[in-house]
């Protein structure tokens, strides 16, 4: 079925079908209508769900951890300070391996105060060990949240699905609404092995040392150094579980098939501009007018950013001419962190393209097409004279 | 009234290993192993950073026979919140969802998820063991510490600022069951959370809990201590029960009778030894005041 709905309605909705057990929420703008609506579910009795109106994210995030610990479904949503003020229950999440699912309505950070999009919430958490899903349209925000509580819950890591406070958050789209029955068919109930149990007691997140110690039963078990190695390999493995839960996504609902970058044009194109979330589709119509005149060009999305898709982006974007990069947050006092990344990526590949950065829209600032234009014009017109520190685009500088 | 529970009758039922790592003469190990007594195998328990994370043991092994989820500092209410919600989400009934924590992740970083969950009325038991400062992190003054009380972060004029009634503000919410215990007392603070396992809703028990490094103090007088705080009517055992106000237990006895003069408490713990007269004699009348209200 189709409807037309803003995209937090969207998540809402995907958060109904995935059938979340334990809500909990704070509001912040821009992720308030999509708490609203479920609550307003779990009022009406349209989802089976406890829905804990707690007093901060920081105990929104508590009680999704301790809910997940005890074996339930557990969804909370936030925005920027909201993110941050947090911060220490992601690491406690990700430690503890549970699949909580959080969407983020992404919006700049203070101070000063801002209540409109950029990245910087999200981009800032990239190393807490979360998995990062970034959509682009409403059909992506409702398609994302199912398949996060899906890869969530292979690989006991929590999974944020982020998209552009406002510019999707707020804004109103048609999109599919996957049928209830092939939802549960596709994503099954959380069942986990370990869980809060008083047949079966156990404690959860001791103190752990450095060195690995033996169990009552002369087992070693690990140490601290080791749990933390295994997060990363299991992060690392997550890519290759989000494929296949994406390729089994596409073959029930006909959507997916790009879960890692999409790329738009690119086959042929010299130059890529490159970027993450919304942003993306904007530029679709900056590809078109180049070409127009000509441009080799393309457009290419990243759809998950942690853990980093590093083999994708490497087949998309090496040989190419130049890579110009676009980003909404910034690693203060370095680069834009995508930006480093894909350098990064592209280190080891024998036909490196150049790479340039442009940071925009920082506090909601309006992204004009024009400045999209100028800015790939330029790169275009002189890929090889750029130099590594960003530039940014739609400044009002005083002179 | 259910009849009190005595030694003869107290259950032989433990959930605390013998051989945990707390202090030789603990108070917590009396409160901690007495409580659990009180609530019985089906419990969950939720536990931030404080002496009870070291008490229970270091992984693999743990000192406690009850599942527990160690949550960060500020999140305890919120925490045992969770718990609930899935416990109902997942239609178990019948399990005591408890939070226990210290002084420190109760009156101070731990307050606003405490407050959030008694203003929800969330259907959990919150013990807080009082050993009045941050034991586990090397004795640094909490909001609980009685004034003029020598820690490594008042280290010379002792705290300035009077102990915080956290038990008053969290009876403030207007929650069913409040109630104060004593170490020194451990059947009736066994009684008080067999009661508080009865009832449903918020319901929060702070227990005095000596502690001899920290109070500085031999460990063979945890039990001394702990009497001597209520018995000079320092320290008062009571419940709120649906917003009535009574004096339990050894405090009721002292009702009409003479208490121990507050100087005989301070002079058992080098805490104190920074107490000049004067101070002596302000917490003296500030008791008086306080006992002639009763």
């Amino acid at each position: 079925m189709h409807i037309i709905e803003s995209g937090n309605v969207a998540a809402a909705t995907g958060v109904k079908l995935s059938r979340a057990q334990v809500i909990a929420a704070y509001p912040i703008t821009p992720q308030t209508p999509l708490t609203e609506k479920l609550s307003e579910f779990v009022e009406s009795g349209e989802l089976a769900a406890e829905y804990i109106p707690v007093e901060s994210e920081h105990s929104a995030m508590a009680v999704c951890i301790a809910a997940s610990s005890a074996g339930a479904r557990a969804f909370t949503a936030t925005s920027a300070n909201g993110l941050l003020y947090m911060v220490e229950q992601l690491h406690w999440a990700v430690g503890a391996r549970l699949p909580v699912v959080m969407c983020v309505a992404n919006r700049g950070i203070g101070a000063p105060w801002t209540v409109w999009n950029d990245q910087q919430d999200t981009i800032s958490q990239r190393d807490v060990g979360w998995i990062q899903l970034y959509c682009n349209d409403h059909q992506q925000i409702i398609d994302s949240v199912i398949k996060a509580f899906k890869l969530a819950q292979t690989v006991s890591i929590p999974v944020m699905v982020c998209y552009d406070g406002y510019l999707l958050s707020h804004t109103y789209m048609p999109f599919e609404q996957p049928e209830q029955g092939k939802v549960d068919a596709f994503l099954p109930a959380f069942a986990p092995k370990h869980f809060l149990d008083p047949e079966n007691p156990g404690n959860f997140n001791t103190v752990t040392l450095p060195d690995v110690r033996l169990d009552v039963d002369g087992n070693m078990a690990p140490g601290y150094i080791e749990i933390r190695h295994n997060l990363q390999e299991d992060l690392r493995a997550a890519l290759l579980t989000y494929e296949n839960i994406d390729r089994e996504f596409e073959k029930e609902f006909g959507r997916g098939g790009n879960p890692f970058i999409e790329e738009y044009k690119c086959a042929d194109a010299e130059f890529v501009a490159v970027c993450i979330g919304s942003l993306s589709y904007q530029l679709r119509d900056v590809v078109d007018m180049m070409r127009e005149d000509q441009v080799k060009i393309g457009v290419m999305g990243v759809q998950i950013y942690r853990p980093f898709p590093d083999e994708a982006i490497i087949r998309a974007l090496a040989g190419k001419r130049c890579v110009i990069v676009f980003e909404k947050a910034l690693s203060y006092g370095n680069q834009g962190a995508l930006y480093a990344d894909i350098k990064s990526a592209l280190y080891s590949s024998e036909r490196k393209p150049r790479i340039h950065n442009y940071i925009l829209g920082l506090g909601g600032r309006e992204i004009k097409t024009q400045h999209l234009v100028d800015a790939l014009a330029k790169s275009c017109a002189s890929p090889d004279t750029f130099g590594d520190s960003p530039r940014w685009i739609g400044l009002k500088l005083q002179e | 009234m259910e009849k009190a529970t005595t030694i003869l009758n107290l259950t032989e039922d433990e959930f605390v290993h013998s051989g945990n790592r707390a202090c030789s003469g603990c108070g917590l190990s009396i409160v901690y192993r007495m409580g659990l007594k009180a609530l019985g195998k089906n419990t969950i328990l939720v536990v931030p950073p404080s002496c009870l994370t070291v008490l229970q043991g270091l992984y693999p092994v743990a000192s406690t026979k009850l599942p527990c989820v160690n949550v960060t500092f500020a999140s305890t209410g919120a925490a045992a919140t969770g718990v609930r919600a899935a416990m109902r989400a997942l239609k178990k009934a019948n399990v005591n969802v408890v939070a226990w924590a210290g002084d420190g992740g109760t009156s101070d970083i731990g307050i606003q998820a405490l407050s959030g969950a008694c203003e929800r009325g969330e259907n959990i038991i919150y013990i807080c063991y009082d050993n009045e400062a941050y034991m586990n992190t090397g004795v640094q003054r909490s909001g609980t510490t009685p004034q003029g009380v020598l820690t490594t972060t008042t280290p010379i004029k002792g705290k300035l600022q009077e102990k915080k009634d956290v038990p008053s503000i969290i009876a403030a919410h207007g929650i069913g069951y409040v109630a104060t215990a004593s170490a020194a007392y451990p059947l009736d603070l066994y009684d008080k959370v067999k009661k508080a396992t009865t009832i449903s809703g918020p319901r929060y028990i702070h227990v005095h809990t000596p502690c001899p490094p920290g109070w500085n103090f031999d460990p063979r007088y945890t039990i001394k201590v702990g009497k001597l705080a209520v018995k000079t009517g320092l320290f008062d055992l009571y419940e709120i029960e649906n917003g009535v106000f009574k004096l339990t237990g050894a405090s009721l006895h002292l009702l009409g009778k003479t208490r121990l003069p507050v100087s005989e408490y301070f002079a058992t713990q080098g805490r104190f030894k920074s107490l000049d007269a004067e101070s002596v004699a302000k917490v003296q009348k500030q008791v008086d005041a306080k006992w002639a209200n009763y």
